[in-house]
C-alpha cells in the first residue's frame, strides 16, 4: 500500500473570518500571524485606532495558540510552568502570566483561563505544545492543542457592552475585568483584551466564529463597530503599557543569539513572580537575580516632542548609550509621545535623570536628528474608569 | 455687601482661552480666580443639553486648532478630553449628485476625475501651496507677534525669527505668501480649479466666521486659518471633542481646579477697576468686588474696553482703534435633534463622507450672492452651510439610533433689516423661524425628508450669540481675521502681545494674536507674557522640537 500524503498549504492561510475581512478591506494590507492571514490595516489606522477608544472594534484573534490543560494535576502543571500562583486564580477567572526557562528567561507570556481547578486554557503567541508536555512530566494531566478548534474575536471599546446587549448577550453585565463565563452553550466570553479599555474576548468553535462575527456585526450599527487590524491595536496596547512578545522582549526559545533573554523581573513583573508558591521553572535563577540585581529594565517613558521614537537609542547625559526604545508611538488620546524602552541597569530605574532619546526623522528625503528628554513613567499611559466599571457604562 | 477677596490674578470670562491662561497661572503657583457671567463655563466651547437625551455643541462644533502642546502641558486627556477626528465631507447638488471629499487619497482623485479630470492634478498643487503656507505660519501660533517698533531683545529676536522664516522662503515663495495673505479665496480657487462644485466645496473654509465674501480680499488667509490646525500632526484634519466642545472647557476647568484655582459663575464683570493707570480688580454685576494686581479679560477687545472699562483710563488713540476694530457677526447656527439618520438618496448607504462636513453650495457665484444678501441686512436666501452629524461618531451625543446634527449657517446679519430698520431687536421667534426654514429648504437638497426627522431645533443668530456668549455682534473669532488685524496689529496697532494701556491688565481671548478658533494659543501666549512680566517666565513649560 502506498500512502497518498496530503500536501500542506504553502504561505499564509485564511482564518474562518478572512472572507468577512477581505470584503471590507480597502487597504489590502495583510500580515502573516502564526501562519494565518491577519489584517494590519483594513481601512485606515487612524480611524481604526479611534474606534477602539471611542466606539467598538472587532479583531480576529483566532491565530492565537490555545492549549487545554486538564486532569487532576492541571493546576500543579500550570503552577510549575508559570511564575505566578495559579492557585490564587479563582474558577471563572482569567490571569495574565509569564513563564520562564530554568535560567529565568521568559519563554512567552499569555493568559490562563481557569474553568475549574482541573481544567484550564492557556492562550499565547508562540507554539508551546512540547514545552507544555515536558512541564507535565510526572503529572496527571492532559495537554491538548486547541489552536485550530477554538477561534476567537476581540471586541474592544467603550460601547462594547451596549453592543453585546443589543446582540442578546447582556448577560455579561455583571462580569468584572478578567471574569470568564459561558454565556451560551459553546460561547465563552472573557472581559479581557489588549487595549486597556472596556472590552471582551469571545471564544467559540472554529466553525462557529463566522456566525458569531455576523451576529456582532448586525448589532454594531448603533455602536460604531469597525473591524480593525494589528497596527491600530499596537498603538493602544502601548498606551495601556502592555508588552508584546518579539518586540519588547525576545521569547528565549526563539532567540538565536545568546543573552537575548530577559527575566520577568527585568520586564517589570515582580508582582507576578510568586516565589513563595514553591518550585516553578526558573525559580532558582530568579531568586539569584533578585539577589545579584538585574541587568536590564524595561520601563514606560514619556518623550519630549512629537516624533515617534520607535527604535531610537537612549543616552545618559547625551553621551553614554544606555538603552533603546522597544515600542514607541505618538498617543492620539493622551497627546503624549509614549514608549516602552529597555535600559541597561541601573539606568531607567536607579538613574532616571538626564536621559535623552535620539530620534531620526525623515522629512521628505532629508534626515534630521532630534535629541529630546524623557521621563520615566510608572503607570499605564492610558487609564480610564470606564474600562473597570461594573456594570459597564453604555459608552 | 459682597465678596472682597484678594487674588494674584483674576480672569474675566471662562471661555477656553481664559481657562487656558488661568490653568498656566495656577500651575505656576498663582492664586487665580475666574469670574464668568453664565451659570456654566466654556464661552463658545460648550456642550449643552436642550432636548432630553441630546447634547449639543451649540456654538463651536469641531476642533482642529487646539494646540497639542497645550493639551499636553495641561494634561487635558487626564481630565477627560478626547478628540476624535472625522473623515471627509461632501457637497450635494439639486440634480441628485454630489462631490465627495474622501479622506482616502485614491478615492478623492477618482472622485475629482469623475467631475473634472483637470482638477485632479490641480488639487495636488493646491494642496502643496496650502500646506506650505500652513508650515510657514504654524510656528508663529505659540509665539508672541513681534512688536516691530520695539528695541527690546525679545522683540528683536521674534522679529529676526519672522525675518529668517520669511527670508528662507526665497523671493518667489515670499511673493506667493504675500499674495496668499491678501487675496480672495475665490481668486485663489479660480487660479487652480475648473469645476464650480469643487471650488464651492473648498471655498467654505475661506468665509466661515467672517463678514467677507468669497471674492473679498483676505479670505484666502481665512482658509489658511481653517487648514493650519491638525489632529495628531495631520495638518488640516478636523475632529470632534467626545461629549461635545464643552469637553474642552470642562477638562480645562478640572485642570484649573486641581491646580487650586477658583471659578465663580453666574455674575459677569461690570467694571474693570483701575487706579492710577493700574488695574486693581473687578466689580461684578451682582455687586461683588475682587482685588488683584493682574486682571486678564477673555472678552473681546470691544466688549472689554467699550462696555466694561471707563474710557477716561484709556489713551484716545487706543479707544479710537478699538472702536474701528472689525468684529461683524455673519453666522448663525441650527442644532438639531433627529429621530433617526435621514436618507441621503444620492449617496450609497454608509458612505464615509456622510460622517464629515456636508454642504449644498454649487458655485462661487452662489456664495458671493449669499454674501450680498448679508450686506443688505438679510440672511442669505441661498445660504452656505457647514453641516455635520457628529453622533455617527460620538456615541455620547444622542440616544442609540438617534442623531444630533449641527448646521453652521452663513450669512446671517447681527442687525437684521426689517422695514428699512436694521437692528438686532428684529430677531424674534418669527424671523428666527423664517431663517431656519430657509436653511431647511436647502438642506433638502441633500436630505429630502429632513423635516420629518426633526425632534427639536435650536436656532441661533449672531444676536443670540452676543446675548448668550458675549461675543460682540456674534463674531465667532472675536474680530475679523484680516491682514489689517493680524500679528502685531491684533487687536490694535501698538497693543499686541496681550498688553493693554492699563498696567497689569491683559487681553487673553481670540481678539489677540493668533486669533479665533478653539486654539487656546492666545490664552497660552498671554499666560507666558504675564508670567514673564512678574519674573516667573521660567515657570512656563517649554516645548521640545
Amino acid at each position: 500500500m502506498s500512502k497518498t500524503p496530503t500536501a500542506v498549504p504553502v504561505g499564509a492561510i485564511p482564518t474562518p473570518l478572512y472572507e468577512r475581512m477581505e470584503a471590507i478591506s480597502t487597504t489590502k494590507s495583510w500580515a502573516n500571524w502564526a501562519g494565518y492571514i491577519s489584517p494590519l490595516v483594513l481601512d485606515t489606522v487612524e480611524f481604526e485606532y479611534f474606534a477602539i477608544r471611542n466606539q467598538s472594534t472587532l479583531f480576529d484573534i483566532s491565530p492565537m495558540h490555545k492549549y487545554r490543560i486538564s486532569g487532576p494535576d492541571a493546576l500543579k502543571v500550570l503552577n510549575r510552568l508559570v511564575t505566578r500562583d495559579v492557585a490564587k486564580l479563582r474558577d471563572g477567572r482569567v490571569g495574565y502570566a509569564l513563564w520562564c526557562d530554568e535560567e529565568g528567561m521568559v519563554i512567552d507570556d499569555g493568559t490562563i483561563f481557569r474553568y475549574t481547578e482541573t481544567d484550564f486554557l492557556l492562550c499565547c503567541q508562540e507554539t508551546m505544545y512540547s514545552w507544555l508536555l515536558d512541564s507535565a512530566w510526572g503529572f496527571e494531566a492532559d495537554i491538548i492543542d486547541e489552536s485550530h478548534t477554538i477561534a476567537g474575536v476581540s471586541l474592544q471599546g467603550p460601547t462594547t457592552f451596549s453592543l453585546l446587549k443589543e446582540a442578546g448577550l447582556g448577560a455579561v453585565e455583571d462580569m468584572k475585568p478578567f471574569d470568564l463565563r459561558e454565556v451560551e452553550p459553546g460561547l465563552w466570553v472573557s472581559r479581557t483584551g489588549f487595549t486597556g479599555d472596556l472590552g471582551y474576548e469571545l471564544w467559540t468553535a472554529w466553525d462557529d466564529i463566522a456566525a458569531l462575527w455576523d451576529r456582532l456585526w448586525a448589532a454594531g450599527g448603533n455602536w460604531g463597530l469597525r473591524a480593525i487590524g494589528a497596527e491600530a491595536l499596537n498603538m493602544v496596547r502601548i498606551e495601556a503599557g502592555f508588552i508584546a512578545a518579539g518586540v519588547d522582549f525576545q521569547p528565549v526559545h526563539t532567540a538565536m543569539r545568546l543573552h537575548r533573554g530577559r527575566s520577568p523581573l527585568e520586564l517589570g513583573f515582580e508582582k507576578l513572580v510568586h516565589f513563595e508558591k514553591g518550585h516553578f521553572n526558573g525559580r532558582r535563577a530568579l531568586l539569584q537575580q533578585r539577589e545579584d540585581g538585574m541587568k536590564h529594565h524595561l520601563v514606560k517613558i514619556d518623550i519630549g516632542g512629537f516624533k515617534p521614537a520607535d527604535g531610537s537609542l537612549i543616552y545618559h547625559r547625551k553621551k553614554k548609550e544606555v538603552g533603546h526604545v522597544t515600542s514607541g508611538v505618538w498617543s492620539p488620546t493622551m497627546k503624549q509621545n509614549i514608549a516602552l524602552a529597555e535600559f541597561k541597569a541601573p539606568y531607567g530605574k536607579a538613574i532616571q535623570d538626564d536621559l535623552w532619546v535620539e530620534i531620526y526623522v525623515n522629512e521628505e528625503g532629508q534626515w534630521d536628528k532630534r535629541i529630546v528628554p524623557l521621563t520615566v513613567v510608572d503607570k499605564p499611559f492610558f487609564q480610564n474608569a470606564r474600562s473597570r466599571a461594573t456594570p459597564p457604562k453604555s459608552f | 455687601m459682597g465678596q472682597h477677596d484678594t487674588y494674584d490674578a483674576i480672569i474675566a470670562g471662562a471661555g477656553h482661552n481664559g481657562l487656558t491662561t488661568a490653568c498656566y497661572l495656577a500651575k505656576a503657583g498663582l492664586k487665580v480666580l475666574i469670574v464668568e457671567k453664565n451659570d456654566w463655563i466654556g464661552g463658545a466651547s460648550v456642550s449643552r443639553s436642550l432636548h432630553d437625551g441630546w447634547t449639543y455643541s451649540n456654538c463651536s462644533y469641531v476642533c482642529s486648532l487646539l494646540r497639542r502642546e497645550i493639551v499636553r502641558d495641561l494634561e487635558l486627556p487626564r481630565f477627560g478630553l478626547q478628540v476624535i477626528p472625522y473623515e471627509g465631507g461632501a457637497s450635494f447638488t439639486p440634480d441628485g449628485d454630489y462631490f465627495a471629499y474622501y479622506s482616502d487619497h485614491d478615492a478623492l482623485r477618482r472622485e475629482m476625475f469623475r467631475h473634472s479630470p483637470a482638477d485632479v492634478d490641480a488639487y495636488e498643487r493646491f494642496s502643496q501651496t496650502v500646506i506650505r503656507q500652513c508650515r510657514f505660519i504654524r510656528p508663529f501660533l505659540l509665539r508672541n507677534a513681534p512688536d516691530p517698533s520695539s528695541l527690546r531683545p525679545r522683540d528683536l529676536n521674534e522679529l529676526l525669527f519672522l525675518l529668517k522664516k520669511a527670508h528662507g522662503l526665497g523671493a518667489k515663495e515670499l511673493g506667493e505668501t504675500l499674495r496668499f495673505w491678501t487675496m480672495s479665496i475665490g481668486d485663489f480657487l479660480d487660479e487652480h480649479f475648473e469645476n464650480d462644485l469643487i471650488k464651492a466645496h473648498i471655498a467654505g473654509a475661506g468665509i466661515i466666521g467672517t463678514g467677507l465674501g468669497v471674492y473679498s480680499p483676505g479670505t484666502a488667509y481665512v482658509l489658511l486659518h481653517h487648514y493650519m490646525g491638525d489632529v495628531d500632526g495631520a495638518i488640516g484634519a478636523w475632529g470632534f471633542a467626545r461629549g461635545g466642545m464643552g469637553a474642552i472647557a470642562n477638562a480645562l476647568g478640572a485642570c484649573f481646579e486641581e491646580a487650586g484655582g477658583t471659578i465663580v459663575t453666574g455674575s459677569g464683570v461690570d467694571q474693570f477697576l483701575v487706579k492710577d493707570g493700574k488695574t486693581v480688580g473687578v466689580a461684578l454685576e451682582n455687586g461683588d468686588t475682587y482685588q488683584a494686581p493682574i486682571v486678564a479679560s477673555n472678552m473681546d477687545v470691544k466688549r472689554t474696553f467699550l462696555n466694561h472699562t471707563e474710557t477716561k483710563h484709556l489713551p484716545e488713540d487706543f479707544t479710537r482703534a478699538v472702536k474701528r476694530f472689525k468684529i461683524r457677526g455673519s453666522s448663525g447656527k441650527l442644532n438639531i435633534a433627529l429621530d433617526s439618520l435621514p436618507e441621503f438618496p444620492a449617496a450609497p448607504k454608509g458612505s464615509p463622507f456622510l460622517r464629515g462636513d456636508m454642504h449644498c453650495s454649487q458655485s462661487l457665484n452662489e456664495l458671493e450672492r449669499a454674501y450680498d444678501d448679508w450686506k443688505e441686512g438679510h440672511w442669505s436666501k441661498d445660504p452656505y452651510f457647514d453641516m455635520l452629524i457628529p453622533s455617527q461618531i460620538d456615541p455620547t451625543l444622542a440616544p442609540p439610533g438617534k442623531h444630533m446634527m449641527t448646521v453652521f449657517v452663513q450669512y446671517a446679519p447681527y442687525d437684521l433689516e426689517v422695514n428699512g430698520v436694521r437692528s438686532g431687536e428684529n430677531w424674534n421667534d418669527e424671523t428666527r423661524k423664517a431663517f431656519a426654514d430657509c436653511v431647511f429648504d436647502k438642506i433638502e437638497v441633500a436630505m429630502p425628508d429632513i423635516r420629518k426627522h426633526v425632534l427639536h431645533a435650536e436656532i441661533r443668530t449672531p444676536w443670540d450669540i452676543e446675548k448668550e456668549v458675549g461675543l460682540t455682534e456674534g463674531n465667532i473669532f472675536q474680530g475679523e481675521l484680516t491682514f489689517d488685524q493680524l500679528l502685531f496689529n491684533r487687536p490694535v496697532p501698538g497693543y499686541a502681545q496681550y498688553r493693554t494701556p492699563i498696567d497689569g491688565m491683559y487681553l487673553v481671548g481670540s481678539s489677540a494674536h493668533p486669533g479665533g478658533g478653539v486654539m487656546a494659543a492666545p490664552g497660552a501666549n498671554a499666560a507666558r507674557e504675564i508670567l514673564r512680566n512678574i519674573g516667573k517666565g521660567d515657570l512656563m513649560p517649554k516645548h521640545a522640537a
